[in-house]
């Protein structure tokens, strides 16, 4: 982990924020895409380090938060039957769906387990030939190769107990909306460096082009993060509008081209609801024809209409960059990893969690020295 | 993974167990009288247990401090420790952070049926072997059987008493500005590997739990004169709900340094593959001492003597500030507040 501890040298830090000082002359606001990023920023207090006139805004990159809940609700309703094993990643359980979570599905008795990899939900089909084993295949581009693998491979192997509910959301498709809403005051991108090692960096060429905005493929450890605001900077004050990377020790302009190959084999572009944002067109992942025997919602009903409850919460706006955790009335109060209203709450990679984890009040700069 | 039962050398219980815990094992009659003389009491022998009386009479001899706490860990076994011996250095570690000499203990075992007898007395077997290494008795007990499917195999209560060091008048109001925080070892080990062999996550190689006693290094401060203010130990809910707890029932700023927090590489990274924080993961062999900060070196050096804190090292100290907050500056030179984990920690999609 010297690998790791490099990226986190408090000099190196301090010399990258003094050269971002140097570079920006004027104001400008960058978004970094992914949650991971955000999460990354507001635990080591990166946006402390920054002079005050480049500022960060959080973008929509937390799978969890934006599962339309009409999905929740699908996934609950199928985990409460009797016959079924329900696999997910961890996270989503806390999600709350119409009503309920999944968390609360368990602790009423369903079947509900917690998988590191889709493979595990295919071994448990494969061991309990006598139960529906279904997987909720969930994420950005980064988890949809091991989704399409399990999917696939259960194809292949004829495991016909095994089924996804898949809500796959895209990256690009999210950017070209924010870039596009009126009143947008995004002027530049920290592109997530994970997704874009799956489908590497020239996918951004074209959003770089249209909108005149810089996008640099930056990775997730503090001095990648700085690096990439650097690079961002630096365009924006030369005038340029480039796709950068940052992250060259992962990320390759193609992408990786046989999780890409196996993408395309099992899912098509489709148009995707997201939560807090609403739909955007060729947004996400589906099943392909040749797969939907498959599909959850062919075997057990297609999802419903979901219904978000009416409140002070601003999930959606955070997830678009329009509004800080801080701005929103029920933040810290109504509002707590507890007691969550929206899905920005939930998530460890949803904006307001991180705010409410490292920062509560404006208390971060009050430490006792 | 379920080995033959290991026990030491002098122990009278035949090598091996068989059959399974049924509910006649905890109905009062001659099956559970069979239990517990074949399989709990030779293995836990000593003169207060001998005689077979409905309690045990103790001694006690001076201030004392009681304890209890109960312990439900799915799989029993893991590596670094079991349920028992997981039950006995908990509460043992409990009377220690209150500046007691830890003595005696009750077992409260509530079994479920099908249990393998085997794996009963493997439990059974890690308590007296606990228990003998940091000198406790356990010398009163109870046990009940309970439908299959009502209990995860076996849960264990202990309950724990322990005289008072002198003078020992531990706890969080006692701390004052100034003082220095020093965490007795490395961080994360017991919950990482407790969640490891749960879900079967194939991490290669990964330490064992930090599961220990650690009575004698805590309460070798109090002896070596330290001006010793609050000891705790941060089991679940890891180092963060430690130090939150603390700063809240005193009402102080406590401040600490991410860099100076030890946790291991292989810890380190498995926490960050889950999207754990280490501060939030569960430790049963680490202690964290608030001493005052003349005596913060000395009290290092008194700790490193042992083998359970070799590693102990200063992480941070009391603020002047009275807000009840815990802030640490991170790695890269930023602050951020420390806080307690919200719900069940799970783990990450990516």
């Amino acid at each position: 982990m010297k690998f790791r501890d490099e990226f986190r040298d408090p000099d190196a830090a301090r010399r990258y924020a003094e050269a971002i000082g140097r570079a920006a002359r004027r104001p400008w606001t960058l978004m970094e895409v992914c949650g991971g990023q955000t999460h990354a920023i507001v635990r080591f207090g990166i946006d402390q380090l920054l002079p005050e006139n480049v500022s960060l805004v959080h973008g929509p990159g937390c799978p969890v938060c934006v599962t339309p809940v009409e999905y929740i609700d699908k996934a609950i309703e199928i985990a409460g039957r009797q016959d079924v094993v329900f696999c997910s990643f961890g996270d989503m359980l806390r999600v709350p769906g119409s009503e309920g979570s999944l968390l609360a599905a368990r602790a009423g008795g369903a079947d509900l387990r917690i998988v590191q990899s889709p493979l595990d939900a295919l071994r448990i089909a494969k061991e309990e030939p006598g139960r529906e084993v279904v997987f909720f295949a969930v994420g950005f581009e980064t988890t949809a190769p091991a989704n399409a693998l399990a999917i696939h491979r259960a194809k292949t192997e004829g495991i016909g107990n095994f089924s996804a509910l898949v809500s796959h959301v895209l990256v690009p498709p999210a950017m070209r909306a924010i870039l596009s809403a009126p009143g947008n005051r995004i002027q530049a991108f920290l592109a997530a460096g994970h997704v874009c090692a799956i489908m590497g960096s020239e996918v951004y060429e074209p959003l770089a082009r249209q909108f005149r905005v810089p996008i640099v493929v930056t990775g997730f450890e503090p001095l990648d993060i700085l690096q990439g605001i650097l690079m961002c900077v630096s365009q924006l004050e030369a005038g340029e509008a480039r796709v950068e990377n940052q992250y060259t020790r992962v990320v390759r302009s193609a992408g990786n081209l046989s999780a890409q190959d196996l993408i395309r084999e099992v899912f098509q572009v489709v148009p995707r609801k997201w939560r807090g944002i609403g739909e955007i067109a060729e947004s996400g992942f589906g099943l392909r024809e040749a797969y939907l025997g498959f599909d959850a919602e062919r075997r057990f009903g297609p999802v419903g209409r979901g219904a978000e409850r009416p409140g002070p919460c601003i999930s959606g706006l955070v997830l678009q960059g329009a509004k800080k955790p801080f701005e929103c009335p029920a933040f810290g109060k109504a509002c707590t990893p507890e007691h969550p209203l929206g899905v920005t709450m939930v998530s460890g990679e949803g904006a307001c969690a991180a705010y409410y984890r490292y920062r509560n009040e404006a208390a971060g700069k009050s430490a006792a020295e | 993974m379920n080995d033959k039962p290991v026990f030491a050398p002098s122990c009278p219980l035949p090598a091996t167990v068989e059959g399974r815990v049924e509910l006649a094992h905890g109905g009062g009659g001659r099956a559970m009288a069979r239990l517990i003389e074949s399989l709990i009491l030779p293995a836990f022998d000593n003169p207060a247990l001998r005689r077979r009386h409905d309690g045990a009479a103790i001694d006690t001899g001076g201030p004392c401090a009681f304890s209890t706490d109960s312990y439900v860990v799915r799989p029993l076994f893991f590596p670094g420790g079991d349920i028992g011996s997981l039950a006995v250095n908990g509460t043992v570690n409990d009377l220690a952070m209150c500046g007691a000499r830890p003595l005696w203990l009750s077992a409260g075992f509530i079994l479920e049926e099908g249990l393998p007898l085997a794996d009963l007395a493997r439990v059974v077997a890690s308590m007296a072997q606990a228990a003998a290494s940091t000198g406790v008795a356990i010398v009163t007990g109870d046990l009940k059987v309970v439908e299959r499917g009502k209990a995860d195999g076996m849960y264990i209560n202990t309950s724990g008493v322990g005289r008072l060091m002198p003078g020992a008048d531990l706890h969080p109001r006692a701390v004052q500005p100034g003082d220095a925080i020093i965490l007795s070892g490395d961080i994360g080990r017991h919950g990482i590997a407790v969640m490891a062999a749960r879900e079967s996550l194939g991490f290669e190689s990964l330490p064992e739990s930090d599961c220990a006693p650690m009575a004698d290094a805590a309460l070798a401060l109090l002896e070596a004169g330290i001006r010793v203010r609050c000891l705790r130990d941060p089991t679940r809910g890891g180092v963060a709900s430690a130090l939150v707890e603390i700063a809240e029932a005193s009402g102080r700023s406590l401040a600490i340094d991410e860099r100076a927090v030890p946790v291991l590489p292989e810890i380190s990274a498995a926490c960050e593959l889950l999207g754990f924080d280490p501060l939030h993961v569960a430790n049963e062999g680490r202690f964290l001492a608030f001493v005052a900060a003349a005596d913060a070196e000395r009290a290092v050096e008194v700790l490193r003597a042992h083998e359970v804190s070799k590693d102990a090292v200063r992480i941070g100290s009391v603020g002047p500030g009275r807000d009840g907050r815990v802030t640490m500056r991170t790695a890269i030179g930023g602050n951020r507040i420390v806080d307690m984990l919200s719900g069940e920690q799970l783990p990450r999609i990516c």
